[in-house]
């Protein structure tokens, strides 16, 4: 009854076009927010942290970065983990550097150089389409790994070929490293997530965006109009770069604190976040956040009912987590190919009408 | 018709000015296919002027050329007093030339406002990090500026009812109209218009009629159309060129072009003995 139009005058561009039209919608948005910032930090143990939430909000950063270049821009990639490896290397050899220099800033550096080694690979572009260019990203991604392996410099010639993250603080309080609270942790990668989505919406609503929707949808007709394929490829690639280079960053040094290249960057790392993107629904941000949320909290949820309720023997129920989950995206697929945000939209349209639907 | 150096008045009265864009001997090869061969004409600033031909005959060619898909093999095209060099489209696009497809070619996942949105998108100067600050920038003042023109163009092609339904699921009729209004934002000098009445009823091209002559009308926007549908031709458009196997084969009014012999010929065909 609440979920309404009606009555909700919009008397300027502005209002017309604002991210949630409807009041109900502000309200909720407003109180996700007041919610994540003030009243889960309050709540948030070891485990909720690195099971649940900082997992979601790294992989739902990397999810909005792949879902501006595959569901925005209509280029498909597969580099996605080689790509995070990039942004993770990268603020490694920054911290060790430049110890002096805030993690914050380290970070969106990273995204940075991802955004460089992004527009690199994102070359081939230009001249291949479709499956093609998945190949291509994915030499990328084999590259990259193969890269971080080989070069001792990249890992500052550790006998292990592993980089740990050095103990770093924001405002006094550790953010990486051992010392670092749940609440610090969890508190970085939102503020990092919020800064992201903004960003990502804001392009998408304006000229940027549609530029890249132009080139997704009819690229002839995005030429004849005005749209340089190059500039708008390329800065797909550019942006979501930088964003899944800060979602590596976060993930070696925030979240694994120590990593390995090929194991915490591998294919598989390229295939979840394009199965995150493809779950949660193609060209939305919303469905970035909902593909995240789906394949982190899923295997969790169902890790707890299998072992814990059930009482069944870890592996077993390991891999069956994995069916279950695997089937379940085939499942959705089936039921909605846009994804959850489509389910979501059609959702909100039968409840703008509910309960008198005819 | 000789005689207009300085632009014409037409037979209802409108006065049309000097030469705004000419083509100069152009001929187009793919390979062994000559599909233009030796075409000069002259396009007029504020007239309608119409290309028209039997099947095959390089129509969609020459409008190809114009619009920067295709180099010429051979001769120059003129826009403005200046020599055009070899184009990509999306430069051809920024020169002022606008143009609409034989078979639609709008972006389905977008909705009809952002689809004449992207239409404005050479005349919107901010980048991208402005577009990433959006209310600290100006991009958003922008858009809204943007917004406020397009609307004109919505009212003016009445299609307020439809501006956020995605064009995916717009009627063939309305698509048309929607295509129309995306080439129509960019405020183009020369509107290209590839067969804009194909497949519509006569109810939709007494419609698409009307609005072309009000563009040319209230904007003052020099068109250039291929069409099949003679009466339409006859009617709305000030000159016409008339191609037969990419060969110009008569150009001028109308009246004059329908009782060329050649374009009679073309048309009937023509008795081989």
């Amino acid at each position: 009854m609440f979920y309404r139009e009606a009555g909700d005058f919009k008397t300027s561009y502005g209002e017309d076009s604002q991210t949630f039209p409807i009041k109900f919608d502000r309200l909720r948005y407003f109180a996700v927010l007041a919610i994540a910032f003030g009243v889960v930090p309050l709540f948030i143990n070891d485990y909720w942290a690195n099971a649940v939430a900082v997992p979601f909000l790294i992989y739902a950063i990397a999810a909005i970065g792949l879902n501006i270049l595959v569901g925005y821009a209509g280029q498909v990639s597969l580099g996605t983990g080689g790509f995070m490896a990039v942004g993770a290397y990268a603020v490694y050899k920054l911290m060790t550097a430049f110890p002096e220099v805030s993690i914050f800033i380290h970070v969106i550096l990273a995204g940075g150089i991802t955004a460089a080694v992004g527009v690199l690979f994102g070359l081939p572009s230009l001249r291949i389409k479709g499956f093609y260019l998945a190949v291509a990203t994915l030499a990328a991604q084999f590259f990259l790994v193969w890269l971080f392996n080989k070069v001792p410099w990249f890992y500052n010639y550790s006998a292990s070929g592993q980089i740990n993250a050095p103990d770093r603080t924001i405002f006094g309080v550790f953010v990486t490293g051992a010392q670092t609270s749940a609440m610090a942790k969890y508190l970085f990668c939102l503020v990092m997530l919020t800064l992201v989505a903004l960003v990502a919406r804001n392009l998408t609503r304006g000229t940027v965006g549609r530029k890249w929707m132009a080139i997704r949808d009819m690229d002839i007709a995005a030429e004849i109009i005005g749209v340089n394929p190059l500039t708008t490829k390329l800065s797909a690639f550019a942006v979501s770069s930088f964003f899944i280079g800060i979602a590596g960053a976060l993930f070696f040094a925030v979240y694994l604190g120590a990593a390995e290249v090929g194991e915490a960057f591998g294919i598989q790392k390229s295939f979840l976040i394009l199965f995150m993107v493809i779950i949660g629904g193609l060209g939305s941000i919303f469905g970035s956040f909902a593909g995240a949320a789906f394949l982190v909290l899923l295997p969790v949820f169902l890790k707890n009912v299998l072992v814990g309720t059930l009482g069944w023997p870890t592996d077993l129920a390991a891999h069956i987590e994995l069916m279950i989950v695997g089937g379940l995206i085939v499942v959705f697929l089936i039921a909605e190919p846009h994804g959850l945000a489509q389910l979501w939209r059609v959702a909100k349209e039968k409840l703008r009408l509910w309960p008198f639907p005819h | 018709m000789n005689d207009m150096s300085d632009g014409y008045v037409t037979a209802d009265g409108r006065q049309i000015g000097g030469v705004l864009m000419e083509m100069k001997n152009i001929t187009l090869k793919f390979g062994g296919v000559t599909a233009i061969k030796d075409i000069s004409f002259d396009v007029r600033a504020g007239e309608i002027r119409a290309i028209i031909g039997p099947n095959g005959a390089g129509k969609s060619s020459m409008l190809n050329v114009i619009s920067g898909f295709y180099v010429p093999t051979e001769g120059e095209v003129w826009f403005k007093g200046v020599k055009r060099g070899p184009m990509r489209p999306y430069q051809v696009a920024r020169l002022g030339i606008a143009r609409t497809f034989q078979n639609i070619a709008l972006f389905d996942g977008m909705s009809v406002l952002d689809n004449i949105l992207t239409g404005r998108l050479t005349l919107m100067k901010k980048g991208l990090l402005s577009q990433a600050a959006w209310w600290w920038s100006g991009a958003a003042q922008e858009e809204y500026e943007h917004r406020e023109k397009v609307e004109k163009i919505i009212d003016f092609l009445e299609i307020q009812n439809i501006r956020k339904t995605p064009v995916g699921r717009l009627p063939y009729g309305l698509k048309k109209r929607v295509e129309l209004a995306r080439a129509l934002a960019a405020e183009p000098k020369i509107l290209l218009l590839d067969e804009p009445m194909a497949g519509m009823n006569v109810e939709e091209k007494e419609d698409m009629s009307r609005f072309i002559l009000d563009v040319n009308d209230e904007f003052g926007t020099t068109i250039v159309l291929i069409e099949h549908d003679m009466g339409v031709v006859m009617d709305l458009s000030d000159r016409v060129v008339v191609m037969d196997y990419g060969k110009k084969i008569g150009d001028g009014t109308p009246d004059e072009v329908r009782t060329n012999q050649d374009v009679i010929d073309a048309y009937l065909g023509v008795a081989h003995d």
